[in-house]
């Protein structure tokens, strides 16, 4: 079983959002990168099924050189080998377009992604990859699990339900909890991840489809009005009359 | 040229996202001098379909196919790609819901199209193509440029008006995409559909009722149904709650659970640790239930009270019982 998981590096969940002084980038000062915590459900289930079933997990990221501490822990997290595609991700189509074509000259049983990057909060690298290649795409899935060598069993969300969806391999799917119980790598795993290949390719030449022109943050809240617990039915009458909710 | 907008249904009924969708399509159809025209499969009735005239369609294209009651995202492209043709759409408009990005991203792939999912705001389209989305968990917008010829949009939920020209009826036609069995290899073996407390879909809802660790335990679960219930809300939890199994998973709110955007969000009884902030940060007025006036969420709250939910949530359920509806 070759699985292939793809990891983006976003913002530590608590980081401040700023953005440079024209607004028209992300402002990384200061702010610490991890793998994107969608992915990290990928990539735990993926290692759980090549421990039972055997196989390879590689992780694949495009981006540029500063996101290779963070390959180098899904390594030590238990990844066997990993590919980062040396560019910018300009945006969604144009990381489709690298990992279809990694995927291409290798040819996976499954390409596990996370249900979607929580910088830019897509939600369309995964769904483009599979049309693509011309796989299906089940996401967002919160259980997978293999029936036999071809098959797998997912468990979708749809809004309001779930669905139950059995697939031929290959096929992508994008995780979201409570898909597999995130590890943090241990002594012996950051040890052999130095020594595992990461292997970096350059671009196949494909453009992106949008541009971001400018970053803007919501205006500030005027800060919480509060009401009296002794007169709690007031906020009932401020919901209704003030800020016209009810 | 027209605007196609994809509407999803659900029990005969067309959801909430997709009018929104819909009202934003035929908008966007206005300024751009054309009309929009919208296209659904499965569990939808003629009526309803009919009905979207109210919000701006002039025109239905119905897959009729019994194949497609249930979501199959490569014969949902189909129908979709095939009514994209007919109608020659250059703006296609889709709900930012599980199937509306899924297929929309298809679709981009497809139709060789731009793509910009959670979008706020309506297109700018005095030179440049531009669209606002929300990013960063809500925590900041982006200005996106669609460069390609074919624009498609998929809106964030909440975040337009249905818009209600009563009376008006769009005219409903069929449209057969050939649907065969080579598309539908991940048709749903199974559909399960959770009990929605009062029949309101969580990632839908104008008002979410959302509970925390401060409520104790499931046995005081009543105080946040009961609420939902006067208020017409859906019930949320934060990741705790459904951890320990107080609340089902699909209820958790969050960074790692469900991203809402109602226009109400009361939280009763949880901290706001920014993870849990970061599924709730684009609602648009969000109240703040905690005994302990140092609470982190406060400081994102619009309305507050500091107080034990067990005394003024009681009171709030009896002022919102007695609020004429
Ligand atoms: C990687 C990661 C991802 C996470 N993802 C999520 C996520 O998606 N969603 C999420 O919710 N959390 C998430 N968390 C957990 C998050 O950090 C918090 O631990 C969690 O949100 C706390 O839940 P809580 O507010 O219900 O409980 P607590 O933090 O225990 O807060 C309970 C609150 O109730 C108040 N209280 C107690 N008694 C009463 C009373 N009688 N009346 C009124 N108020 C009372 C207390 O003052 C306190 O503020 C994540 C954490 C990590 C590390
Ligand atoms: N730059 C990237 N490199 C590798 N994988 C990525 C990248 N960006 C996104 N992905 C994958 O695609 C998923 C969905 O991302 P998105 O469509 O950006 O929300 C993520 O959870 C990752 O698994």
């Amino acid at each position: 079983m070759k699985i292939l998981v793809c990891i983006s590096n976003v913002p530590d969940t608590t980081a401040k959002i700023n953005f440079t002084s024209d607004n028209t980038a992300f402002d990384k000062n200061g702010v610490q990168f991890v793998i994107n915590p969608w992915d990290e459900y990928a990539l735990t289930r993926a290692i759980e099924l090549k421990e039972a079933k055997g196989g390879s997990v590689t992780v694949l990221n495009v981006g540029e050189a500063d996101t290779e501490p963070n390959i180098r822990k899904a390594l030590a997290i238990g990844a066997d080998d990993a590919i980062r595609v040396n560019a910018h991700p300009k945006d969604a189509f144009f990381v489709a377009q690298q990992i279809a074509a990694v995927a291409k000259e290798n040819s996976y049983d499954i390409i596990l992604m996370g249900r979607e990057s929580i910088d830019y909060n897509g939600f369309q690298v995964h769904n483009m990859v599979g049309e693509i290649l011309g796989i299906p795409s089940i996401t967002p899935a919160f259980k997978l699990d293999l029936i036999d060598d071809a098959t797998a069993r997912l468990e979708r969300e749809i809004e309001g339900g779930k669905e139950v969806v059995e697939v031929k391999l290959p096929f992508v799917a994008s995780a979201q909890q409570p898909m597999s119980e995130p590890r943090i790598p241990n002594m012996r795993g950051i040890m052999t991840a130095r020594t595992k290949p990461l292997k970096v390719v350059e671009p196949s030449g494909a453009e992106a489809k949008s541009a971001y022109v400018s970053f803007s943050k919501p205006e500030k809240k005027g800060g919480v009005k509060l009401v009296d617990a002794d007169n709690a039915a007031e906020l009932i009458t401020l919901l209704r009359n003030e800020a016209k909710v009810l | 040229m027209s605007v196609l907008v994809f509407v999803e249904g659900l029990n005969g009924e067309i959801k909430k996202s997709s009018l929104e969708a819909a009202s934003y399509g035929s908008q966007v159809a206005q300024t751009l001098g054309t009309s929009a025209t919208a296209v659904a499969m499965g569990d939808i009735s003629q009526n309803a379909l009919a009905k979207l005239g109210e919000q701006g369609i002039s025109k239905v294209l119905y897959d009729a196919d019994e194949k497609l009651e249930k979501f199959v995202a490569e014969a949902y492209v189909k129908v979709i790609a095939k009514a994209a043709e007919q109608e020659n759409a250059k703006v296609l408009v889709f709900a930012h819901s599980n199937i509306g990005a899924a297929v929309g991203s298809r679709l981009a792939v497809r139709l060789n199209g731009s793509l910009a999912t959670n979008v706020t705001t309506l297109p700018k389209t005095d030179g440049a193509f531009t669209v606002t989305r929300s990013v960063f968990s809500g925590k900041a917008f982006a200005e996106v440029e669609l460069t390609s010829d074919v624009k498609i949009i998929a809106v964030q939920k909440n975040n337009f008006e249905v818009s209600q020209n009563a009376g008006t009826t769009a005219t409903v036609e069929n449209l057969s995409a050939d649907v065969t069995d080579a598309d539908l290899t991940t048709a749903p073996k199974e559909t399960v559909m959770q009990e929605t407390g009062g029949g309101v879909l969580l990632q839908e809802a104008a008002i979410v009722v959302s509970g925390g660790r401060g409520l104790k335990g499931p046995e005081n679960w009543h105080l946040i149904e009961d609420l939902a219930r006067e208020l017409g809300a859906a019930t949320a939890c934060s990741k705790p709650v459904a951890d320990m199994d107080w609340r089902p998973h699909h209820e958790h709110v969050g960074q790692t659970g469900i991203t809402v955007s109602p226009n109400l969000y009361i939280a009763i009884g949880i901290s706001g640790a920014i993870q849990h902030l970061a599924g709730v940060n684009s609602s648009k007025v969000i109240v703040v239930i905690n005994k302990d006036a140092e609470a982190p969420f406060f400081k994102a709250a619009d309305y507050g009270i500091v107080g034990d939910a067990f005394e003024v949530v009681p009171k709030l359920i009896e002022a919102a019982k007695a609020l004429d509806k």
